[in-house]
């Protein structure tokens, strides 16, 4: 809402200072974005007395005047204008100062007369078309005083963020408003420079039907229009609004159209009541109806667009055709152009969801829908209306055509609330005293209907606060107005909570702090993506086609922005993510949602070092699967991996797939080393805890074992034997320490080595059971498997 | 060799005891060998050899002798440590031990999540515990139980991502979306149980803005709700002037500004002076001296009836933040974009310690 001080300051007839107004409205509720000059900056004038006047020896349209500025030097100004007298003040430009078409003051010498200075009108200052003489101030300031002390100077715009819930603040009125009450004042309507005598009754009550200056009035649609009012002001003369009325739209932003749209935008503005003008020659039959759009109807808006209109939507119609969409934008075949004569006044309440709705279905937001959706005073509306009626009355002429109508088909009141003055202690903690919560709700237009009576007090809502409809609301209108920052900050008792934390935070702690703590990066990216897999999960509305489906998966994402730091000529990539991904689940299509754990290595597995002669070893597969590994230690510990089809996947103890690692397709420069990741479902009910297992009290014997094995047998079988065949002869532990491929071995085979460590719980091995136990274990893996063992 | 009965024996064992403190490595380790060695040790034969004394000479001198063992074996320990260091000090002379050392890569955490554990961190001081949910959501949750009329203008504050139904109609209220704010959770937690609840929940909300310099269409949340018999508005100011206190410095000013939420009832927004000015107005805060931080309230007494909750027994406030916004103000980003990408320039300045 763009706010002009100015307006307010006619509200409360008192000058304001905008930072002043900014704070307190902040502390309101409704806090200022930004402050904005509004036309011309007067800071650099001040106020002068002519001492003496004389006529220019050589120029019969010129006065040489003697002023005094109050610097205590008097200045020999010339000057042109014809009204200049002595001893009166004008406003005075001192050497120097820049006037508000860019020139500067200098120095003159006109026709062997010097001037150091001028004397200015209200046109050189920029403040109206006035170009008769100087503007004479009538003040008592002294010489000097600075000319913004005595004159209205340049506006200032406020940029008001009114939330949705005050539609009151809208309107001027409704600022000034919340101003009074935090000042302290009274604030009323400005006065109208200029206004018409007019003798202007109440208009006459109807239902749903009236006869208006020979038009008829109807309202079809109740639920969508509940008031109506209208009048026919005939003889109109179409022309440019008033300066003091232009510069009021100005101040708001709202440009000028002719005097009769001016008016009822300047009330819209002030009163928060939208209201519109037709041309009354215009109307078909001599009808207006307010009704619901029929199939196939369609509208030129005033903004020239031709619109289909959706069924339904609220129309104001004449006998044949729609004239307006109800409180968005009326149609160009009815406006009040230059050579209307006649107009009807339009001045409604229309249903906020129906506006709204309409708005949305046309794409057409306007001053007016912002207004109707958030809610209108439709009981302010008769006050609204007949300020309308003068104003347009005062700057356009004419005279209303019989008396105007109100059609008000089921009159209601605005609600009366019952209060509790003790739920106000319970809601807020303090307890406040009858009179302070009688003057905070009388501050925002409420009346009080009964003193407190059973614990309670009625209490009616002013009809501009559509936001007001229950006890709490006014609890919060109380504590507003009374002000947040008044009440207490002591921190009392609590009951801590009775749950525990959700147990997927303390895993994806545990998950940052292990990969960060190997040396890995956290990273988070869009859940949405351009593209992923045939399961994904689209959005139906994206803003982008970058942003359209959902992530299946993290691994896609981390190796964007693996190539994102190639671009950068980064080559040592080390990151982690921990968040959601989503799948349309097989049987019904809904979105599900999974908790994931991905990271991806690429490059140096350690900084380079001088003693490797500053290369570093890259990261390789053999890496991933030990992250691979601690992940799934962290994330998912009943997990198992396997070998599947060139990777490694992880299952659960159902066998569904739990994860998988591997390398990683990405699009690499020349100089990029192999790209790594893997990427497992994060599970939280595989939490053990651990089993302590007593420390061995009997010294190890380690052998290490080498044999050649077909090429197309894996370390896994050979592991998987010793391991079970070793049990009984104290085999501790099986690891694999070596493996060799080469022109030295027969073809289709390779060699690996094995650490066997043997222990037993009860006593010291000796050597020769340790032996016995290594040709046994020979023996299975020759006669099992056919290896050859190499050596022992 | 000495006899047994010889005291002489103890002063020339004190002697070899004196100069175990001089010899060099090899002289030492035949020394041990020749005084404590367990087949010819002087000191050992001697030992031995006290079976064959009276009584009360063996009492005596048999306490000699094994204090003289602890002494012996304490100074040959002392010699070898001595004679090490020596070693390796003349081994590191011939080193130019200026050359750098063996690095690692540095992990880190991302700076938002840097951000929300602190917070989760302060909250858990006074009693809140970490929930969690889900980011698809229903109309229901995310809008309907939290108080948000249909067509209402409030809902133009959520720009909402709804997902494609693909073909499927999904009923008012089911229709399933990417919540807009963490606040779901809150009915989550209400509806699991009766009060009090006390809990934080961080986690990803989305919007359907433009990815640009301030905006992010998913970013990082983080609220709170605490709801119990007599907790009210004094509460909710204490609670979180107690959380900017220890968040950013002890002596930080809060101020509280009436606003609007549909879910709670009174509404404000919390201030906090400005870091960068202290309070007198600069660019970083348009000149206001205050730095907007979260969104906060009564919870509205429509939402606790929404959750099966008496308004009229129980009371409590909900808050909402941006740690994506105060990880930007403290590490001074310039760009929100930053925190979404994986540049690993950016990522690995957040390692050091601190905050």
């Amino acid at each position: 809402m763009n706010v002009s001080r100015q307006w307010l300051e006619a509200f409360l007839r008192r000058r304001l200072d905008s930072t002043d107004v900014a704070w307190r409205l902040a502390m309101l509720g409704a806090p200022v974005d930004a402050i904005e000059p509004v036309g011309v900056d007067l800071s650099a004038f001040v106020v002068a007395v002519v001492i003496e006047v004389r006529q220019h020896p050589d120029a019969d349209k010129l006065r040489v005047t003697l002023v005094d500025d109050g610097s205590g030097t008097i200045s020999n100004v010339v000057c042109g204008a014809p009204n200049v007298k002595a001893g009166a003040k004008y406003p005075f430009a001192r050497l120097g100062t820049v006037m508000p078409n860019g020139m500067k003051i200098e120095r003159r010498t006109l026709r062997g007369e010097v001037s150091d200075g001028m004397l200015c009108s209200a046109r050189e200052l920029g403040l109206g078309e006035d170009h008769d003489g100087l503007l004479t101030l009538e003040t008592d300031a002294a010489p000097g005083a600075p000319l913004t002390d005595v004159i209205d100077g340049g506006d200032e715009r406020l940029i008001v963020d009114v939330t949705p819930n005050r539609a009151d603040l809208l309107g001027h009125k409704g600022i000034a408003r919340e101003l009074a009450a935090s000042l302290g004042v009274p604030y009323r309507l400005p006065d109208i420079a200029g206004e018409a005598a007019l003798d202007l009754p109440t208009p006459a009550r109807f239902g749903d039907e009236a006869p208006v200056g020979g038009i008829r009035l109807a309202i079809d649609d109740r639920d969508g229009c509940p008031r109506f009012l209208a009048g026919v002001i005939r003889g109109v003369r179409i022309g440019a609004s008033p300066e003091w009325l232009q510069r009021r739209l100005a101040a708001v932003g709202v440009r000028a159209i002719n005097n009769v749209v001016d008016a009822t935008n300047y009330v819209m503005f002030e009163l928060n009541q939208p209201m519109h003008a037709y041309d009354a020659a215009t109307l078909r039959g001599s009808a207006i109806v307010v009704r619901a759009a029929r199939a196939g109807e369609r509208i030129t808006t005033l903004d020239g667009v031709d619109r289909a209109i959706p069924p339904g939507t609220l129309v104001i119609a004449d006998a044949d055709r729609p004239i307006g969409v109800a409180g968005v934008m009326g149609g160009r075949a009815t406006e009040v152009t230059n050579t209307t004569s006649d107009i009807l006044l339009e001045c409604a309440a229309f249903d906020p969801v129906r506006v709204r709705r309409a708005r949305r279905a046309l794409g057409l937001s306007t001053d007016a829908s912002h207004r109707f959706e958030r809610g209108t005073d439709r009981w302010g509306a008769v006050d609204a209306f007949r300020r309308c009626i003068r104003l347009i009355v005062t700057v356009a002429g004419g005279a209303l055509d019989g008396p105007a109508v109100d059609c008000f088909p089921a009159p209601t009141h605005p609600p009366r609330i019952f209060l509790r003055p003790s739920r106000v202690a319970q809601v807020l903690g303090v307890d406040l005293s009858w009179s302070t919560i009688e003057n905070q709700l009388v501050a925002i237009g409420a009346t009080i209907v009964s003193k407190p009576d059973d614990g309670r007090i009625a209490v009616d809502v002013p009809g501009w606060r559509p936001d007001i409809t229950s006890e709490i609301d006014l609890i919060e209108e109380v504590a507003r107005l009374y002000g947040y920052d008044r009440l207490p900050t002591d921190l009392g008792a609590f009951r801590p909570g009775l749950r525990e934390d959700d147990p997927a935070w303390g895993v994806m702690e545990r998950i940052r702090l292990a990969l960060a703590g190997h040396g890995l990066s956290e990273v988070v990216t869009l859940p949405m993506v351009a593209a992923a897999g045939a399961g994904a999960a689209k959005v139906l509305n994206p803003l982008s086609a970058e942003h359209r489906v959902l992530r299946d998966a993290l691994l896609p994402s981390l190796v964007r922005q693996v190539e994102a730091n190639w671009a950068m000529q980064t080559a040592d990539v080390r990151l982690f993510e921990v968040g959601a991904v989503f799948n349309l689940a097989a049987n019904d299509g809904v979105p599900t949602e999974t908790l994931r754990a991905g990271f991806v290595v690429t490059g140096s597995r350690a900084p380079a070092h001088w003693t490797d002669g500053g290369t570093a070893r890259a990261w390789d597969r053999w890496d991933a699967l030990g992250l691979f590994r601690r992940l799934i230690d962290l994330a998912h510990p009943a997990a198992t991996i396997q070998v599947e089809a060139g990777e490694w996947i992880a299952r659960d103890a159902a066998g569904a797939m739990a994860g998988r690692c591997g390398s990683c397709l990405a699009d690499a420069p020349p100089w990029a080393s192999a790209v790594f990741g893997g990427e497992i479902t994060v599970a939280f009910d595989g939490m053990t805890t651990p089993a302590f297992r007593p420390l061995p009290v009997y010294p190890a014997v380690t052998r290490d074992l080498a044999m050649l094995v077909k090429v197309d047998q894996t370390s896994a079988v050979v592991t998987q034997l010793l391991t079970d065949r070793g049990a009984r002869h104290g085999l501790e532990s099986v690891s694999v320490i070596d493996e060799y491929r080469g022109k030295a071995l027969a073809a289709g085979t390779r060699s690996i080595a094995v650490r066997l460590v043997f222990r037993s719980a009860e006593r010291t091995l000796t050597d020769p059971e340790v032996e016995q136990a290594i040709v046994r274990l020979r023996t299975s893996l020759e006669r099992e498997l056919d290896v050859t063992i190499r050596s022992t | 060799m000495t006899t047994p009965s010889d005291p002489a024996s103890l002063d020339v064992l004190r002697q070899r005891l004196a100069a175990v403190a001089s010899l060099d490595a090899a002289a030492l380790a035949a020394e041990e060998i020749a005084v404590l060695g367990r087949k010819q040790g002087e000191l050992t034969h001697q030992l031995k050899a006290l079976a064959t004394l009276a009584l009360d000479e063996k009492r005596a001198r048999g306490a000699a002798l094994n204090a003289l063992k602890l002494e012996f074996e304490a100074a040959v320990v002392a010699r070898r440590a001595e004679l090490a260091h020596a070693a390796s000090a003349a081994e590191a002379r011939d080193i130019d031990l200026t050359m750098p050392g063996r690095q690692l890569w540095v992990g880190t955490r991302h700076p938002v999540t840097v951000v929300i554990d602190e917070i989760v961190a302060i909250f858990r001081e006074i009693g809140f515990a970490v929930a969690l949910g889900p980011e698809i959501e229903n109309e229901e949750r995310n809008f309907g139980a939290l108080n948000f009329p249909p067509d209402h203008p409030a809902l133009d504050m959520h720009d909402t991502l709804y997902l494609d139904p693909r073909g499927a109609e999904w009923p008012v209220g089911e229709r399933l979306l990417l919540r807009t704010h963490t606040s779901p959770v809150q009915v989550r937690v209400m509806r699991a149980g009766p009060p009090p609840y006390r809990v934080v929940i961080p986690g990803l909300a989305y919007r359907n803005d433009p990815f640009d310099a301030s905006h992010a269409p998913a970013f990082a949340q983080i609220e709170g709700l605490a709801v119990d018999e007599r907790v009210t508005f004094v509460d909710l100011k204490a609670t979180l002037t107690h959380f900017a206190r220890r968040f950013f410095r002890p002596d930080v000013k809060v101020r509280f500004r009436p606003s609007f939420f549909p879910f709670t009832e009174p509404s404000a927004e919390m201030d906090v002076s400005c870091a960068i000015c202290g309070g007198i107005g600069c660019a970083a805060c348009k000149g206001t001296g205050w730095m907007e931080i979260l969104g906060c309230g009564m919870v509205h007494e429509n939402v606790l009836r929404n959750c099966d909750v008496d308004p009229e027994r129980y009371t409590g406030f909900a808050f909402g933040m941006g740690p994506a916004r105060m990880a930007m103000l403290r590490y001074g980003l310039p760009d929100i974009r930053l925190l979404y990408g994986g540049d690993m320039r950016f990522l690995s300045q957040f390692g050091a310690v601190g905050r």
